[in-house]
């Protein structure tokens, strides 16, 4: 049977405002299958011309698939979002990269013919789900020597990649999260992160955390604007002694939802969609475990080979800052200055925050805004680290693109 | 402090076990940047099995929300303020155990005025107000939203109703002022009157936005983000609600009528509840909210003082509380598993009950008859009824298929009941048919198998003395319609042990049925009571009373229908044979009336024919009625039927028929339909003095049913 490969374009994204884990924060009390419920009917909303029951999947990701982001939660978000019954679902797991992948996997699926349109996304709620949760390593990883203890404590794989790029001080990765809050805070200032953020409804009965009651959460809870070089000095290093990963230069704890639509751009045309990237090519990599933050190195390596493209032909980088020397070991291997324009042009989980598996389609979403802003730019790219060792790289193009100028 | 908050400090004092309601404030930007919003959370604290009330330290705690968002108002520090529940419960209207202590007329004015002072504020905000019906609203619930400037509801909300009319009292806190001015007076009757007087039947959140009680509906996902959004939109101008104009003309006193046409069919006049939130609706008429406000306050009050109220919360007690916890049922865990079902008999009876225990048990149930014909004809039954579910959409193919399959019917018992854990007799009413029947099924079921029969008015003790078991035997005791009528009366024989009770208690709580504990006392409950009843009707008649007269003595009690109806609903023949089985029993209270006999032997199968549109006793049974010449008043009717039903109870609680006279009332209510303003009818009996008069004392302590002295 012949086949084509079918072009697979990124149409819309959302997701939920992202919140601090834990008892203070805004969605102590929401479960996590609620806040992808809130992102799918959002896209659904935002996107008339998508037929729920043309959706030939919904592939949710959760690192921590137990209790409310377990039993198949893209199945059950699915059903919770009044989707068909029709319409199945699954959820996917690759840590940090869960979204991303989600996204990936949808789209080999789009590309293969297999379906014509799907949601990806992802949750992660480390309030209600800690980080190591329930895990259980099997113990030939340490009898064995098949990974260093660090591995298993993403602050401390950071500060192993500091080791192994000496040049990235402090300092430096300081200066990075400064200025992240500094985007961030002028995305925020000029709207271009409130459009595609869908309000949730929180409860709080606990009077510590603030006024009880129902309230509504139309902001990232994370973000700390004015933070300066001074408030960050001083903050303990809780990975290593004399370290230099802090809370101030990587991503906290987080809570949230993403959610987008996948499909073919021949569905989305034919269907009034928009068409907001087009993807070129995707790679994921391993590397040790305990330099985790390496990973998108060689998995952008890989992403760019198979699309025939270097590293200049970039035009935009949405970097997931784990941590701030993860982006800068990056950008160091591939020679870009850390306060390059085309990378994060709106901040990054430094600001907003990172629940693990959700982050992927966020960097997608602020891609698809600066795309539609800098019609110059014919292509861009979405990478991320990923506990264990690994690395996801997304390579997309620029519908908007007008031709060299 | 101001006089409203004096006001509920008083009244929460007269009510230390409330169960207090919070109303949380919590500020949030809206969306669309439509500024800084305050949203109040009625929240009791407890989760949605126990819902949000309203008693006075809850209105006490509205009242300094109110005090919070009014000052913000005021100061523009806030452009709107909502009102919400928690998760599932919007609110479910005044704690009805704090209106039951209260004693003193100025009290329970209090409770209304203080109600309306707390509500009324919302309206008067210098903000827009907004209410959001998240989940279950009745009664005050709903009111202190038709306080509020907008509304939006839920799609997922259950219940959503003015249930004060039902219980026997009047939405008092805005609810029978502010609702007609919003929709109309027809559609607010169909909401106060109709719906309450029809079994308090409940909207659901389609037609809360339908009938325009709300300016928008939204799905129960993302119910309260939708509402505020569109909230944002109201409030910067984005959004316009309109709402149709109300006919404040001839169709307003139209509706009225209407209502009190329903009231009347319902209650015949007896219950005063309805007639005073009708005659609220109709002034309501000239849009004059404070006079609607006064006139709500002033009939709280005096329905809260009278007996019919108190009768109904009563009556709603025992069917909500009583009715589900059966007093003196086994311990439940004595219970067996209950995997098959046997019916003896493929008669309508049988098949009937072989369709509930089908429906409610989803396990295999087996008919057994003389011959194959009826057999077939039964499960035929069981099936078509099947069908009809299937038709209507109560059920899909699958379940449709599973039931279908569930159901059989056999000749040979040995081949059905062999492996059945409960088998009930439906054949015919005579001792010796159903000793055999029972002595056949023992033979062939197995050991531990509950042997139950729907007998209405046979021993169950001697039913069982045959057998080698006997303590596996119960009565089981349906009312007809089967399918409709909550109760069940469980009989206990002599010998019938507690494993074997308690199964059929756990049986009866499967098939959602009402179930009273009763001894093995000829016709038990329900049938004893409605055949004194009957039989002093009769028996006035047979004097010489003329029926009318008969019957129109006992409309102001205000029962379902007039006893002669009842009679032709029940079927003279089985009303004669009742009152022949109570007549052997206690000969002297219990006549066996010549004219019913006469009637009966007739073929008639009524005493009234309807060819003009009403009842007009039938010519041919006037032909045959013979009366002799003691003529009595309506009153004198009434005395002597009452007190005839007054002893009986009172025998029957000296015999320890049941445990309690709740229990009748619980039977009469839910057997026989009588109404809740009567709280069966020992309150009513009580009120009336009839109790005092005929035994020499009350059924109930003042206050259980009655204002507290």
């Amino acid at each position: 049977m012949p086949r084509t490969v079918r072009d697979v374009v990124f149409v819309d994204g959302v997701r939920t405002p992202f919140g601090k884990a834990g008892p203070k924060g805004i969605y102590h009390e929401t479960r996590a299958d609620d806040l992808v419920v809130k992102a799918i009917r959002e896209l659904l909303r935002r996107n008339p011309g998508l037929d729920p029951k043309r959706i030939d999947e919904v592939a949710i990701a959760a690192t921590t698939q137990i209790g409310d982001q377990g039993l198949t939660i893209g199945r059950t978000a699915g059903i919770l979002a009044g989707l068909p019954t029709s319409v199945p679902g699954y959820s996917i797991d690759r840590m940090c990269a869960g979204a991303l992948t989600a996204v990936t996997t949808v789209a080999g699926s789009v590309a293969f013919g297999a379906y014509d349109v799907a949601i990806a996304g992802g949750v992660e709620h480390m309030g209600r789900h800690p980080m190591g949760e329930g895990v259980d390593p099997n113990p030939r990883f340490v009898s064995e020597k098949l990974v260093d203890e660090s591995a298993l404590f993403m602050g401390m794989t950071a500060e192993n990649l500091h080791d192994r790029y000496p040049g990235i001080t402090k300092r430096r990765a300081d200066e990075y999260a400064v200025r992240s809050q500094e985007k961030a805070a002028k995305a925020y200032a000029d709207g271009r992160i409130q459009a595609d953020l869908v309000p949730v409804s929180v409860r709080r009965t606990n009077e510590e955390a603030g006024e009880t009651g129902w309230g509504l959460v139309t902001a990232d809870e994370p973000m700390r604007p004015g933070t300066t070089l001074e408030n960050l000095a001083n903050l303990k290093t809780p990975f290593r002694v004399h370290g230099r990963v802090t809370a101030g230069n990587a991503a906290g704890l987080n809570d949230g939802a993403t959610a987008s639509v996948i499909a073919s751009e021949d569905f989305a045309r034919e269907n009034g969609l928009p068409v907001k990237m087009r993807l070129v090519s995707y790679s994921f990599a391993g590397v040790e475990p305990e330099v985790m933050g390496y990973g998108p190195i060689p998995a952008t390596e890989k992403a760019l080979a198979q699309a025939g493209l270097s590293i200049s032909d970039i035009g935009l980088f949405e970097i997931n800052e784990a941590f701030a020397v993860q982006v800068l070991a990056f950008l160091e291997h591939y020679g870009i200055a850390d306060d390059d324009a085309r990378v994060n042009q709106y901040g990054g989980a430094i600001a907003f925050g990172h629940p693990l598996a959700s982050s992927g389609v966020r960097l997608m979403t602020q891609l698809a805004r600066q795309f539609e802003e800098q019609p110059h730019v014919r292509y861009g790219l979405t990478t991320m680290c990923v506990g264990f060792g690994m690395g996801a790289t997304v390579i997309w193009e620029n519908p908007h693109f007008e031709g060299d100028k | 402090m101001s006089t409203t908050a004096e006001l509920l400090k008083g009244a929460a004092e007269l009510f230390p076990g409330e169960v207090v309601t919070s109303a949380h404030v919590r500020h949030f930007d809206l969306p669309l940047g439509a500024g800084r919003f305050a949203l109040i959370t009625l929240d009791n604290g407890h989760d949605h099995t126990k819902p949000t009330t309203l008693g006075p330290q809850s209105l006490a705690n509205i009242d300094a929300a109110i005090d919070q968002v009014e000052k913000e108002a005021a100061d523009g520090g806030i452009v709107g303020v909502g009102v919400t529940g928690k998760p599932f419960i919007f609110a479910v209207g005044a704690d009805l155990k704090g209106v039951e202590l209260l004693k003193r007329h100025e009290d329970a004015l209090a409770i209304g005025k203080g109600g309306h002072d707390v509500f009324k504020r919302l309206s008067k905000l210098a903000v827009p107000t907004f209410a959001y019906y998240n989940g279950a609203a009745m009664g005050g619930g709903v009111e202190i939203g038709l306080h509020c400037a907008y509304r939006t509801v839920s799609a997922a909300v259950p219940a959503f109703s003015l249930p004060e009319v039902f219980l026997g009292l009047v939405p008092g806190w805005g609810g029978c002022t502010l609702l007609p001015n919003l929709i109309g007076a027809e559609k607010a009757v169909s909401v106060i009157i109709e719906n309450s007087l029809n079994q308090n039947k409940q909207l659901k959140g389609a037609q809360v936005f339908e009938l325009g009680i709300a300016d928008a509906i939204f799905e129960g996902a993302d119910f309260l983000e939708q509402s505020l959004i569109w909230t944002a939109a109201v409030l910067k101008g984005e959004i316009v609600v309109e709402r149709p104009v109300i006919d404040r003309g001839e169709a307003w006193d139209q509706a009225v009528a209407k209502g009190r046409f329903v009231a009347d069919g319902k209650v015949h006049g007896a219950a005063p509840a309805a007639y005073r939130a009708l005659d609220i609706i109709a002034a309501a008429k000239n849009g004059d909210l404070q006079q609607g406000y006064d006139a709500e306050d002033q009939a709280l009050a005096d329905l809260i003082m009278g007996g019919e109220l108190r009768s109904g919360i009563y009556a709603f007690n025992l069917v909500q509380k009583r009715g589900k916890r059966p007093a003196g049922a086994p311990d439940k865990s004595l219970a067996r598993p209950v995997t098959k079902v046997g019916v003896v008999g493929a008669g309508l009876m049988a098949s009937q009950l072989a369709l509930l225990f089908l429906r409610r048990l989803e396990v295999p149930v087996v008919l057994t008859d003389i011959d194959q014909e009826r057999v077939d004809k039964g499960v035929g039954y069981v099936h078509a009824e099947i069908e009809k579910l299937l038709g209507k959409g109560r059920i899909n193919q699958d379940k449709a298929n599973r039931l279908k399959a569930l159901v059989s019917g056999v000749l040979d018992k040995a081949e059905g009941f062999a492996d059945a854990d409960f088998v009930i007799e439906a054949v015919f009413e005579e001792m010796g048919v159903k000793q055999k029947v029972f002595a056949e099924v023992e033979a062939v079921a197995p050991a531990h198998a509950i042997l139950a029969t729907n007998t209405s008015s046979l021993s169950v003790t001697e039913m069982a003395s045959k057998l080698k078991h006997p303590e596996r035997v119960v009565g089981f005791h349906f009312f007809n319609p089967v399918a409709i009528l909550p109760l069940l009366e469980i009989v206990r024989g002599e010998r019938t042990d507690d494993a074997a009770l308690a199964t059929a208690f756990g049986v009866a709580k499967k098939l959602k049925k009402t179930a009273v504990l009763v001894k093995d006392a000829p016709a038990f409950v329900v049938n004893r009571i409605l055949t004194r009843f009957m039989g002093e009707i009769q028996n006035v008649i047979d004097e010489g009373t003329p029926v009318e007269v008969a019957e129109k003595a006992v409309e102001p009690l205000g029962l379902p229908m007039s006893p002669l109806v009842l009679l032709e609903l029940v079927g003279p023949a089985i009303g004669l044979h009742v009152s022949e089985t109570l007549n052997r029993a206690f000969p002297e209270r219990f006549t066996v009336s010549p004219n019913l006999a006469a009637v009966v032997k007739a073929g008639k199968r009524g005493f009234y024919v309807y060819d003009s549109g009403k009842p007009e006793l039938d010519p041919e049974v006037a032909a045959l009625l013979q009366q002799g010449d003691t003529v009595l008043t309506e009153e004198q009717v009434r005395d002597r039927v009452l007190d005839a039903v007054a002893q009986e109870i009172g025998l029957m609680l000296d015999e320890g028929v049941v445990a309690e006279a709740q229990d009748i009332d619980l039977c009469l209510i839910t057997g026989a339909g009588w109404p809740f303003h009567l709280g069966g009818v020992t309150p009513y009996l009580d009120r009336e003095g009839v109790s005092e008069r005929v035994n020499g004392k009350r059924f109930l302590e003042a206050g259980v049913a009655s204002v507290p002295a």
